[in-house]
């Protein structure tokens, strides 16, 4: 029986020793990284200097000596830049907001329009759906931006619904106004979300406890509605509808959005709404035919089905992709600077404009989306945990 | 088959030509006109959908249609445009080779008619599966230089002689959208695989470095990219070193298009089953081996369609440089409409705008799915 003989161990030349060769590459990257943002940090600093411009945040504290059209808190031209910005970021969030909830409401019915057993409707939203998706969300934009400086006048103001009218100044609607008692119905609000969380945790574990405990959606809706109905109702509801309502040449009553915030509003809803449907359509189609069979045989009513079975693995599917829509949305809105409306980037710009500090100011509003995106994209991963699948 | 067959059993019976369909039981299918009722107005229902849609067919369609053909303008003069009230196509017309090649010199426009041609060839040969091979990829490469070349006269900043030579200030139209979303495309792609694979090394500072790229480029608008390439990266550069316009946008769109190929490119690294890492281990490939012939020819393969969908997005993103000022395809043709003889053409500009667009993203996308379905999983393993 021969023996096996372990070959001398011999020294491995270091590009061959993985560790080694790890720290090596790392090295050499990271220097190389570093040299390039030292090189464009001290180009820039002396660029700077031969401009005669100064790195700093004191302009912020400046008056912005400009006007902005339209805000959730009021601006006046004294007002400092910094204010500014707020103002900024508040109208990029207001159309945000307002964006999201329409978009997702026409997108989840243009989505099941299109999985309709009429082909006449399928087809329908299926051309609006690919025109939409195909041509430039800018041109649409414009788009919409030209049609609403065509239109008549406010005298000959399109109708578009109950007390809504679009004319080229813009869009006139109700609205609620409040004297000064809004602080306890928010509070009461809150006091609503919070006894419907805590009603339906327990009302979760009584029923896994036992098999059987009052049903938990109009107890939660009871709280969350009827707490601020409640505390209005304490004061007497002070709180009066205006209608607008056409007099001599333009409205009184309602709240006016301007040209340009209904220009966007049209073009970002209109744009994402396509996207999400193609998102709640191609989420339905995935719940494979044998689950609707499966509850059907366990004897579920349609409702029940839809709400116990389907739903909950369609928006396994839908949620990821409907939130970065929700992102690009928010992200897409920063195209308002081609037509107006006073967004974040809009004010940006007029403040680089004015004051020549393009560093800050679009360090500035960089900052704030990728804060936007980096706290959505947590939560993503916080609801994709949540929901993923267990496997075994 | 191979079960033995007596040799005087081979007579048998083979169809030579395709047997008629049996017909469906009658009690089945309905005759079409009760089948057309059925789908269209089956249940009050389906009858309201129909009716509604016809209601906005209805309502829409003949004014459009009026506007848009019957009282259409289609050569002529702005006062005839006027005169007949309804779309005014003669204004396009008009302005169609300054759409396609913007204020490029008049008597050198050859030049960017040549590159269209090129570049029109190579897409028509890049569509078939014939020509997916290695050489396609450097034929793309050299046509994008010569394309370069032909059209600002010179590569990389050396002369060609015999070429005069164009400021990129000058280019403009279809030709800039193409280099845009094209050149974008084709620097992005390369970068966009070394950050996936960036993404899931081992080591540490790779990673964050790519993961810092990919994030930060995903997390804020396009327009802040174009803002920094236009405004911030001249203050980068040494005292004295210009970088043309036209380059800077182009370097945020490849900057931009890179992180968002990355992760189409991660999704397929992700598909690729443990296995063929396993497998490709013990057969002693080293890292490099491994992506370059067992795992990258697989996952850029199983994400064709993503790339395709990514690029579709980037075409329709080139419209952005219009907010710094480059004169790409829709900029080009916005400011044909302050052209003081044609004023008040807007729509026409935009919907023929929208037109082009339409015509090739929506190309685009069919050829994704159609690809999608040659290269679905079953078929490529």
């Amino acid at each position: 029986m021969s023996t096996i003989e372990t070959p001398p161990a011999t020294k491995t030349a270091f590009w061959n020793d993985p560790v080694k060769r790890g720290l090596a590459l790392q090295t050499v990257l990271i220097v190389f990284v570093l040299l390039v943002v030292w090189a464009a940090w001290s180009n820039m600093s002396a660029n700077m200097v031969a401009r005669g411009l100064i790195f700093g945040w004191d302009y912020l504290g400046r008056p912005a000596n400009f006007a902005i059209g339209e805000g959730l808190i009021p601006f006046a031209p004294t007002d400092s830049y910094g204010r500014a910005v707020i103002v900024g970021l508040l109208n990029t969030l207001r159309i945000a907001v307002v964006g999201i909830i329409l978009a997702t409401l026409l997108g989840v019915a243009l989505g099941v329009m299109r999985l309709s057993s009429n082909p006449l409707l399928a087809r329908l939203v299926s051309g609006y759906v690919e025109v939409v998706r195909n041509t430039p969300l800018l041109l649409q934009l414009f788009l919409w931006y030209a049609i609403i400086n065509t239109l008549p006048g406010p005298r000959q103001a399109l109708p578009l619904g109950p007390g809504m009218f679009l004319s080229n100044r813009g869009m006139k609607v109700p609205w609620v106004e409040w004297s000064d008692v809004l602080w306890p119905v928010i509070w009461a609000l809150v006091a609503g979300i919070i006894g419907a969380f805590i009603a339906s945790r327990a009302l979760q574990r009584r029923r896994e406890a036992t098999g059987d405990a009052p049903p938990t959606l109009p107890i939660a809706a009871a709280l969350i509605i009827g707490l601020p109905f409640l505390a209005l109702a304490v004061q007497g509801f002070p709180a009066t509808l205006t209608v607008p309502v056409l007099q001599g040449f333009n409205f009184t009553g309602g709240i006016e959005l301007s040209p340009e915030f209904v220009a966007l509003l049209l073009g970002l809803v209109l744009y994402t709404a396509a996207f999400i449907a193609e998102i709640v359509r191609g989420g339905i189609v995935s719940v494979y035919k044998g689950q609707w069979e499966a509850a059907r045989a366990l004897g579920l009513p349609a409702p029940r089905i839809m709400r116990l079975v389907i739903l909950p693995q369609a928006l396994r599917v839908i949620i990821p992709p409907l939130t970065s829509q929700y992102l690009n949305l928010t992200k897409n809105s920063s195209l308002a600077v081609a037509i107006g409306y006073p967004e974040l980037v809009h004010v940006s710009n007029t403040t680089m404009n004015q004051t020549g500090r393009a560093v800050e100011v679009i360090l500035v509003f960089a900052l704030v989306y990728l804060t936007i995106s980096l706290l959505t994209s947590a939560f993503m991963n916080w609801y994709n945990g949540r929901v993923a699948i267990r496997e075994r | 088959m191979n079960r033995p067959v007596a040799p005087d059993a081979l007579v048998h019976y083979v169809a030579s030509e395709k047997l008629a369909d049996l017909k469906p039981p009658a009690s089945v299918l309905p005759p079409w006109p009760v089948a057309l009722f059925r789908t269209y107005f089956g249940t009050p229902a389906t009858a309201a959908i129909t009716l509604v849609c016809l209601a906005i067919l209805a309502w829409t369609l003949p004014p459009f249609l009026s506007w848009a053909f019957i009282n259409a303008t289609w050569t002529g003069t702005a006062a005839q445009c006027r005169e007949a009230g309804g779309a005014c196509w003669a204004f396009i017309g008009e302005k169609f080779w300054f759409s396609v090649f913007g204020l490029y010199p008049y008597e050198l426009r050859w030049r960017p008619a040549t590159v269209l041609v090129i570049f029109a060839v190579m897409v028509a040969l890049s569509t078939q599966r014939l020509f997916w091979r290695r050489e396609l990829v450097y034929a793309w490469f050299a046509v994008l230089a010569v394309m370069w070349g032909l059209m600002g006269g010179s590569v990389l900043g050396i002369p060609i002689p015999g070429l005069e030579p164009v400021a990129t200030r000058l280019w403009g139209g279809w030709l800039v959208t193409i280099f845009l979303s094209v050149f974008g495309l084709a620097m992005a792609y390369p970068i966009g695989i070394m950050l996936a694979l960036g993404r899931r090394s081992k080591r540490p500072i790779v990673r964050a470095l790519s993961v810092t790229w990919i994030e930060f480029i995903r997390g804020v608008p396009l327009i802040s990219l174009l803002f920094i390439a236009t405004f911030i990266v001249p203050l980068f550069m040494p005292q004295g070193v210009e970088i043309d316009r036209l380059i800077r946008a182009q370097i945020a769109f490849i900057v931009f298009a890179a992180a968002y190929m990355a992760e189409v490119f991660r999704g397929g690294l992700q598909a690729i089953p443990k296995g063929q890492f396993e497998g490709a281990d013990s057969l002693g490939l080293n890292y490099a081996q491994t992506m370059r012939f067992i795992v990258l020819p697989q996952a850029l393969k199983i994400t064709i369609p993503a790339q395709v969908n990514t690029f579709i997005g980037l075409f329709k993103d080139t419209t952005l440089v219009l907010i710094i000022g480059i004169f790409d395809f829709f900029t080009t043709l916005r400011s044909a409409l302050g052209d003081s003889n044609w004023l008040g053409f807007a729509t026409e500009a935009y919907l023929y705008a929208a037109f082009v667009y339409f015509i090739a993203c929506y190309t685009m996308s069919r050829y994704s799915q159609r690809l999608e379905k040659d290269l679905s999983p079953e078929r490529v393993r």
